[in-house]
């Protein structure tokens, strides 16, 4: 019986589409610091609108990365250690994100902000390209021995569809932080998101739309077809909506988009989770990468508790921090001097 | 080196830096969930201060625990692939847990405590701060659960090779993690003791050092000579009134009383768990302990070459008897076994070579080394009890030395108060890398209660490291890690420094208001004029 792995599938599925809608805006309000911000207040500005969740949205990655550890120990294993290059960039750029977000602030001189930003938005882009990379290679394939092992070198993983992914998630991530920035501020800095939005959306969905029908025509069944359909028409509706300025429901759409999208492509692989390049023989399976029922119907219990829980209080988070923020909203910054009698006497700063 | 030397000494370099970083998030967070506890029933400002600014370095402590964290996640994956394939049914679900139950917890109610200042009421601003510590040593329980499952694995049975869980519960309440945990956390709460010790130390000081506190003697009083401190403020000083040394004495007696009561917390835990090693795995305390040969007696000092591993000239200068014996089984007579004697034992359990399996690589066939580098796991031993030791000691002299209500005006002693901060974290990392490297040459190691049947869970190290990673990735990434990481502990210091110095005033920006203005923010698109105002109830702006 391969019930639980089939519902672990999906869990991990959902996990993925999890992180790519929650991160997905926040890569991509990191990637607009450098990109969409005007100066000092629109920056701070965007950081604010991600600041109280930014840390649940990264723990996505990290449910999901557990998640097949413990349901597809050999999928986690194979997959990780194929890319190893590419995910140690990944952590990099992780880190240097999570931290600039945390420490831009901290000191008040223009060289560090600057510093952080960079940190940032490079660290945005990379981590959601390597990420795109992952799950783009995971789809389509990678070169496999029989023991699960990648072979031809650390660079084997090196293919059009790894670039192709990486490029979609970024591309996604883009307009799907303009879309937040128009729904989580006011003023001018939400009117030129919105444009930007508007503008952008029909080019930055290609790439996904491409990964999409590649994933289809290789493996695809009708009902990943029909999947795939319904994101393109999700995308469109969110476009549509977009033009006719209903900031929210646009946002709506595009999470669907993404859902569908990563559905289609999903649902299209299964039951092969990892596929081998090499031989098919050599591709992991639901089946055959899966961890044991009992560990499955344990980790079913603790998921069907603890999902709906963060599920309510993420949600409930967003409600509480609900209000649009405007330039006028951020208060000055302020410098960190020592407090002591010395910088009296000799006026020196930290 | 090869890939399995880089990896051991990438994994080793990588959680050791996450452990600087953990204790502190979870001992000074009980800290402050603490005091703005007491803030929120007592309504005195000091306490509110006391929150705001410990609460500040926590947070800049916090970020780094989860950036490095990050990395813990992915490189079971990544550098040990084989490890993940062969625990994956028992080991992946516990950090799972940790992720879905503890992570979100953490970092959701995180947010909710750094933006909700304002939004939220202030029991329920309170509470998101309590859900996070809690959070936070939830997070500490599963993956001491996943650890102790390498330490002594239970639980389980063999199916094709592979353990396969089958008693949830048992895993879960392996004896083994129901002390580490206790003994971890109160290993936690040593290094939020000292870091409240010797930063208060540092402004107590400064505040006399400046003459904004001074100390006069009581006249007419008896023999002893009694002395008064006389609190004062310095107006041109942001923070630096009279609460201001209420916030610092507070902080420092609660720090020396936290420290003291980490140092005895650990002592009881350890010592079970010393009692527990002693019979799942009599090789890591006999090489803890450097004996050779059975024995009662606990070595204070021993010397000749601890790293020659065959016992041929280690020698006990100094020894306790009969205190190794309580050390491992509660009595001082039962004969401890030494290395010696369990060589011959281990052999005969798992084997006297590896393997002659391609999963070993080029180690295939070699002869194993059942004993653990011996300086490593008897300096390690000593330099967790006795860091430990020394930081209970030093709050003790600290309540001692301000009774009089400040600190002494010597440079030194301040200066030994902020070093004396790192002590409790050597001696965190002392004893993971004893426990740790105590295991070798097991990754899992075995559980002698399975011992002789066909199905014993265990796994050597050496095959555990990804055999499709080459040496080459993985020394990248131990360079890559160890410079990032470099670099960013010193800016972590740094932060850390310039918010100290800053005082309250840096965690409490309107304690400025009223002290000299400061120099306008260099905002181009700010608010311009009186008119508009910033709207602080929007946020409580973090960033
Ligand atoms: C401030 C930190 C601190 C202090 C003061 C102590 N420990 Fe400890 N010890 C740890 C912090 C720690 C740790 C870092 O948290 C470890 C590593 C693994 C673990 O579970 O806890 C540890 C492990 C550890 C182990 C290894 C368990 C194993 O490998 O299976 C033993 C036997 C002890 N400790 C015993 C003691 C004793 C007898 C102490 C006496 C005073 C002591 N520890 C003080
Ligand atoms: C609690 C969760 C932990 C888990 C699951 C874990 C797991 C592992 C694994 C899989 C290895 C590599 C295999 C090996 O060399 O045996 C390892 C090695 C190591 N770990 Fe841990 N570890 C944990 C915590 C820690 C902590 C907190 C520290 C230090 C602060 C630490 C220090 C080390 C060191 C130094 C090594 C290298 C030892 C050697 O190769 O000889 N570990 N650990
Ligand atoms: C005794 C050892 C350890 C303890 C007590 C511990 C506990 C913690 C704590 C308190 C944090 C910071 C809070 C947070 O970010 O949510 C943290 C972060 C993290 N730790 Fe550890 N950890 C240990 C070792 C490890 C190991 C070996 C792993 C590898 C699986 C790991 C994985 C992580 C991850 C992924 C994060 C980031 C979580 C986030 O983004 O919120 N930890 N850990």
């Amino acid at each position: 019986m391969d019930t639980l792995p089939t519902v672990w599938f999906c869990a991990v599925a959902v996990l993925w589409v999890g992180y790519l809608f929650l991160e997905g805006f926040d890569l991509g309000v990191g990637m607009h610091m450098k990109l969409f911000a005007r100066g000092e207040g629109e920056r701070r500005v965007l950081l604010n609108t991600i600041g109280p969740v930014w840390d649940g949205n990264e723990v996505w990655l990290l449910t999901a990365g557990g998640a097949t550890f413990a349901a597809f120990p050999r999928w986690y294993a194979s997959l990780f250690s194929a890319l190893y290059l590419p995910l140690t960039l990944a952590l990099v750029a992780l880190i240097f994100r999570a931290v600039s977000i945390e420490y831009r602030g901290k000191v008040h001189s223009d060289r560090w902000r600057a510093a952080w930003d960079w940190a940032l938005s490079l660290g945005s882009a990379v981590a959601a390209f390597c990420v795109g990379a992952m799950l783009a290679l995971t789809t389509t394939g990678l070169p496999l021995d029989a023991n699960g092992d990648r072979v031809g070198g650390p660079f084997a993983w090196l293919t059009w569809y790894a670039v192709l992914g990486g490029v979609a998630v970024v591309a996604f991530s883009l307009v799907h932080g303009l879309a937040f920035i128009a729904l989580k501020t006011d003023g001018g800095i939400r009117a030129r998101a919105h444009r930007a939005f508007v503008r952008w959306l029909p080019l930055a969905i290609l790439p996904l739309v491409a990964w999409v029908i590649a994933v289809q025509l290789c493996t695809g069944a009708w009902w990943s077809w029909l999947l795939a359909v319904v994101a393109a028409v999700a995308a469109l509706t969110a476009w549509m909506l977009a033009r006719r300025g209903s900031e929210g429901r646009a946002f709506i759409g595009l999470a669907l988009t993404l859902a569908a999208g990563a559905a289609a492509i999903f649902s299209a692989v299964y039951p092969v989770v990892l596929p081998s390049t090499l031989d098919p023989a050599n591709s992991l399976t639901v089946t055959s990468a899966s961890s044991s029922d009992y560990t499955l119907g344990l980790m079913t219990v603790v998921a069907l508790i603890g999902l709906p829980l963060v599920l309510a209080y993420q949600t409930w988070t967003y409600w509480v921090f609900r209000r649009r923020l405007s330039v006028d909203s951020i208060p000055t910054a302020h410098s960190v001097v020592p407090a002591t009698l010395v910088r009296l006497v000799t006026g020196k700063q930290a | 080196m090869d890939a399995l030397e880089i990896a051991r000494w990438q994994f080793g370099i990588t959680t050791v830096y996450h452990f600087m970083m953990v204790p502190l998030t979870i001992g000074l967070g009980l800290v402050v969930a603490v005091l703005q506890t007491v803030w929120y029933r007592t309504g005195k400002d000091e306490f509110l201060r006391m929150t705001k600014f410990w609460g500040k370095l926590f947070l800049i402590n916090f970020i780094m625990g989860v950036a490095t964290g990050i990395v813990q996640e992915f490189q079971f994956g990544m550098a040990w692939s084989e490890y993940s394939r062969f625990v994956g049914d028992v080991f992946g679900a516990p950090l799972a847990m940790e992720a879905l139950l503890a992570f979100f917890v953490e970092s959701t109610f995180l947010g909710l405590w750094i933006f909700g200042w304002k939004q939220l009421r202030r029991g329920l601003h309170l509470a998101a701060l309590w859900c996070a510590v809690i959070g936070s040593a939830v997070s500490a329980y599963f993956i001491i659960v996943a650890n102790s499952w390498m330490q002594h694995p239970v639980g389980v049975k063999m199916v094709n090779g592979h353990p396969v869980m089958t008693d949830a519960w048992a895993v879960f309440t392996n004896n083994t993690a129901l002390v580490a945990v206790p003994h971890t956390l109160m290993g936690a709460l040593g290094v939020a003791g000292a870091f409240l010790l010797g930063i208060s130390w540092y402004h107590l000081w400064q505040r006399r050092h400046d003459g904004i506190d001074t100390v006069e003697a009581v006249p007419g009083t008896g023999r002893r000579r009694r002395e008064r401190v006389v609190v004062g403020e310095a107006p041109g000083v942001p923070g630096r009134d009279r609460t201001d040394h209420a916030v610092w004495l507070k902080s420092l007696r609660i720090g020396a009383v936290v420290a003291m009561i980490s140092f005895a917390g650990t002592a009881v835990t350890g010592d079970l768990q010393g009692k527990l090693m002693f019979e799942q795995q009599p090789m890591k305390m006999a090489a803890a302990e450097a004996a050779c040969h059975d024995g009662t007696g606990f070595s204070v000092l021993s010397v000749g070459n601890l790293g020659s591993r065959d016992c041929s000239d280690v020698a006990a200068v100094i020894e306790v008897p009969g205190l190794l014996s309580f050390l491992a089984k509660g009595d001082f007579t039962t004969e401890v076994k030494g290395v010696n004697t369990l060589i011959p034992e281990y052999e005969k359990a798992y084997g006297t070579n590896l393997p002659d399996n391609p999963l070993y690589g080029d180690r295939a066939g070699e002869a194993i080394q059942y004993v653990p580098v011996m300086e490593v796991t008897y300096w390690g031993f000593r330099a967790m009890i006795g860091f430990g030791a020394l930081a209970a000691l030093a709050a003790l002299a600290a309540l001692i030395a301000t009774r009089k209500g400040t600190v002494p005006q010597a440079r030194w002693l301040m200066r030994l108060a902020v070093v004396g901060i790192l002590a409790p974290f050597g001696a965190n990392a002392a004893g993971w890398i004893f426990t740790e490297m105590g295991r070798q040459p097991f990754v899992v190691a075995p559980n002698p209660s399975m011992a002789g049947s066909v199905d014993q869970v265990f796994m050597f190290t050496a095959a555990a490291v990804s055999p499709g990673v080459s040496a080459g990735e993985i020394l990248t990434s131990l360079i890559v890690l160890t410079l990032l990481y470099a670099a960013l502990m010193v800016v972590e210091v740094r932060l850390l420094w310039t918010y100290t110095r800053g005082g309250v005033a840096a965690a409490m920006p309107e304690l400025a208001h009223a002290a000299p203005a400061e120099p306008p923010a260099d905002d181009d698109s700010g608010p311009s004029g009186g008119a508009a105002k910033p709207a602080d109830d929007v946020l409580a702006f973090a960033y």
